[in-house]
């Protein structure tokens, strides 16, 4: 069948049912009460839950065959849990499980390839899956598909029951022998755990794992003692030079700051830049030049934001202290200077991932969001978005929260040059639809700005933009100039087996990944 | 242009080409290697042929690393490569028909 943004999806891959995606603000939510497998616990004064190994916390989980385990993914590159518990769980000769953790970082030595090729993981389901097992996985790697969802999704999926988690191991950079935990404080601090809430209050069992044992009682406590089974100290957790850097540096690329100058702009001619508006801008290159940018433009005119939304960085928390934004409310945070800045300020605040992003809740805060700046690795003639697969086929991000913001925000602007190297990044057709062209305001290149005549504000938008003297272009203008450059691509191969699903927010299909033929 | 001894042009930075030129046996051998080869393979192809046919290479081993660069800067790179294996300085008198 074909779905509401054109895309040739099977009726059923597997077991998998295919609902198809038939609009963004289409899907109704689950009308059952919410799922969770968290049972009532028992604990006395002499409860132990420390343990020093990881295979007796996996036993004590009661971890077997053919369960699903979970993970978040706020140590991002410098994660050195998963590899670990993976190594225990193969120790002690589970297999079978479903691998569910709030994205894939790309892990090497262990890779996730090689638990998968042993028989330990045998299903996925994730925001994104980039690296050496997105690549084997686009390959045929696995025998059933890889389900992917944006972050908005997975605490919808687990609350409908779409998403059963058994065990959750929820690293932390310090905790208390009894499971308050956070992310904040420690020599690994990676600052919100966001992506873990909806894990510690609706998996069957938690596992804390960490590396900094602190005095009890661990504050601030982002995990709660009471629904943690087990706390496991480990020697390390993390590589905190993966972590976070420092603060994410500047880009030095003249193309990429004159894009992110130029979103910049965009936001500034817009009427709804005034004082109390909202911003998401996340952490590629040009989204953190794109913050700069806007800081510069709200000392000049004097405007004030109420909030920033979602993963920060350290400039938004400079904006924050020069006083341009009121409250920063973190899922994740990108730096250390980021990470560090949750305990240190009063406005600066952890957030759960559902409270940010989903959709089927009785508020996500991106519904308040004024600007959504977007990366995006391609974006075709109809504003679809593409940020799962490069052009040659290969797997190249994660879903994160694109779609989600992209739907939520009044203004949502997709910031990428045309053309990277010989590839073009402005196509008749992505080859992924992650984002529908229905959410997408603007598009904003070095070739120009093109925005969205089906999208909700289109009108208001061009009289503001007009007014500022900005010249428009279409997106079939972008298109041509970046195919004038390249030349025309030969398309990719694939075959008929779906590999990857691709989830919209609302759990329905927007798109499936096939087979690459090599 | 006769191809004379090995020359070597371009870089293996992103979006440019490193092109090393060898004499050869009689015949034109091309060796591609591209981060972009699923998408244009055929067309970089093309575009090497036809700037050695343009110089006149009759015989040379052509082996092209490709970083994703544009047909302008492969055309440039093959036929500086050219020059420096044959000694020549390039004819820029033909430039502007080549390039209509």
């Amino acid at each position: 069948m074909i779905n509401a943004v054109g895309r040739e999806i099977p009726e059923k891959i597997g077991d998998y049912v295919v609902r198809p995606y038939t609009g963004a603000y289409d899907g109704a939510p689950s009308t059952t009460p919410v799922h969770s497998l968290r049972c009532a616990g028992k604990t006395t004064s002499d409860t132990q839950k420390l343990t020093y190994s990881l295979e007796d916390a996996i036993r004590r989980a009661g971890l077997t065959d053919g369960m699903t385990i979970s993970f978040h993914h706020s140590f991002r590159e410098g994660d050195k849990i998963i590899g670990q518990v993976l190594l225990a769980i193969r120790a002690l000769g589970i297999k079978d499980l479903k691998f569910a953790p709030s994205a894939v970082v790309n892990i090497k030595n262990p890779s996730i390839v090689d638990f998968v090729k042993d028989g330990t993981i045998t299903s996925i389901e994730a925001s994104g899956i980039r690296g050496e097992l997105g690549d084997a996985v686009l390959e045929g790697l696995m025998d059933q598909p890889v389900i992917l969802r944006p972050h908005g999704s997975r605490p919808r999926a687990i609350e409908a029951g779409e998403l059963k988690i058994d065990v959750a191991f929820i690293g932390a950079s310090a905790a208390d022998e009894y499971g308050n935990a956070t992310g904040q404080i420690g020599p690994n601090a990676c600052g919100a755990l966001g992506y873990s809430f909806i894990d510690a209050t609706s998996a069957a069992k938690v596992v804390v794992v960490t590396d900094y044992l602190v005095d009890y009682p661990c504050v601030p406590a982002s995990i709660s003692q009471q629904y943690v089974d087990v706390v496991c100290k480990v020697d390390e957790i993390g590589d905190p030079e993966k972590i976070g850097k420092g603060a994410t540096r500047m880009t030095k690329n003249p193309r990429d700051l004159m894009i992110a100058q130029r979103s910049a702009d965009v936001m500034a001619a817009s009427r709804r830049f005034k004082d109390g508006f909202g911003f998401q801008t996340g952490a590629g290159a040009i989204s953190i030049a794109c913050t700069n940018y806007l800081a510069k433009h709200m000392e000049e005119k004097g405007i004030k934001a109420s909030f920033a939304l979602g993963g920060m960085t350290a400039s938004i928390v400079e904006m924050y202290h020069k006083g341009l934004v009121r409250v920063l409310e973190c899922s994740q945070c990108f730096d250390s200077v980021a990470a560090r800045a949750i305990v240190e300020n009063a406005n600066i605040v952890e957030i759960d991932n559902a409270v940010y992003s989903n959709a089927h809740t009785k508020g996500a805060m991106l519904d308040k969001l004024t600007f959504g700046i977007l990366a995006a690795l391609e974006v075709d003639t109809d504003f679809n978005v593409n940020i799962l697969t490069g052009s040659s086929g290969e797997m190249m991000g994660g879903l994160g929260g694109g779609p989600d913001v992209s739907a939520g925000a009044d203004i949502s602007i997709v910031c990428l040059p045309i053309v990277r190297g010989r590839t073009p990044s402005v196509t008749k057709r992505v080859f992924t639809c992650c984002t529908p062209g229905e959410t997408v305001a603007a598009v904003v290149t070095e070739a120009g700005i093109a925005l969205n005549p089906r999208h909700r504000h289109y009108e208001e938008l061009k009289e503001d933009l007009t007014k500022a003297g900005m010249k428009l272009v279409t997106i079939e203008y972008l298109q041509k100039m970046a195919e004038s450059l390249t030349g025309v691509p030969q398309p990719i191969e694939t075959t008929d087996r779906v590999v990857c699903v691709v989830e919209y927010r609302d759990g329905s299909v927007i798109d499936v990944i096939r087979e690459i033929k090599k | 242009m006769e191809i004379r001894k090995a020359a070597v042009a371009g870089t293996m930075e992103s979006s440019d080409c490193m092109v090393t030129v060898r004499p050869g046996d009689g015949t034109v051998d091309i060796q591609l290697d591209s981060d972009v080869k699923v998408m244009f393979g055929q067309s970089i192809m093309e575009t090497i042929r036809e700037t050695l046919v343009s110089l006149g290479v009759t015989s040379a081993d052509v082996e092209v690393r490709d970083r994703g660069a544009l047909d302008c800067v492969i055309r440039a790179r093959v036929e500086c490569a050219v020059c420096r294996a044959s000694g020549e300085a390039f004819d820029w008198t033909k430039e502007a028909a080549y390039h209509g």
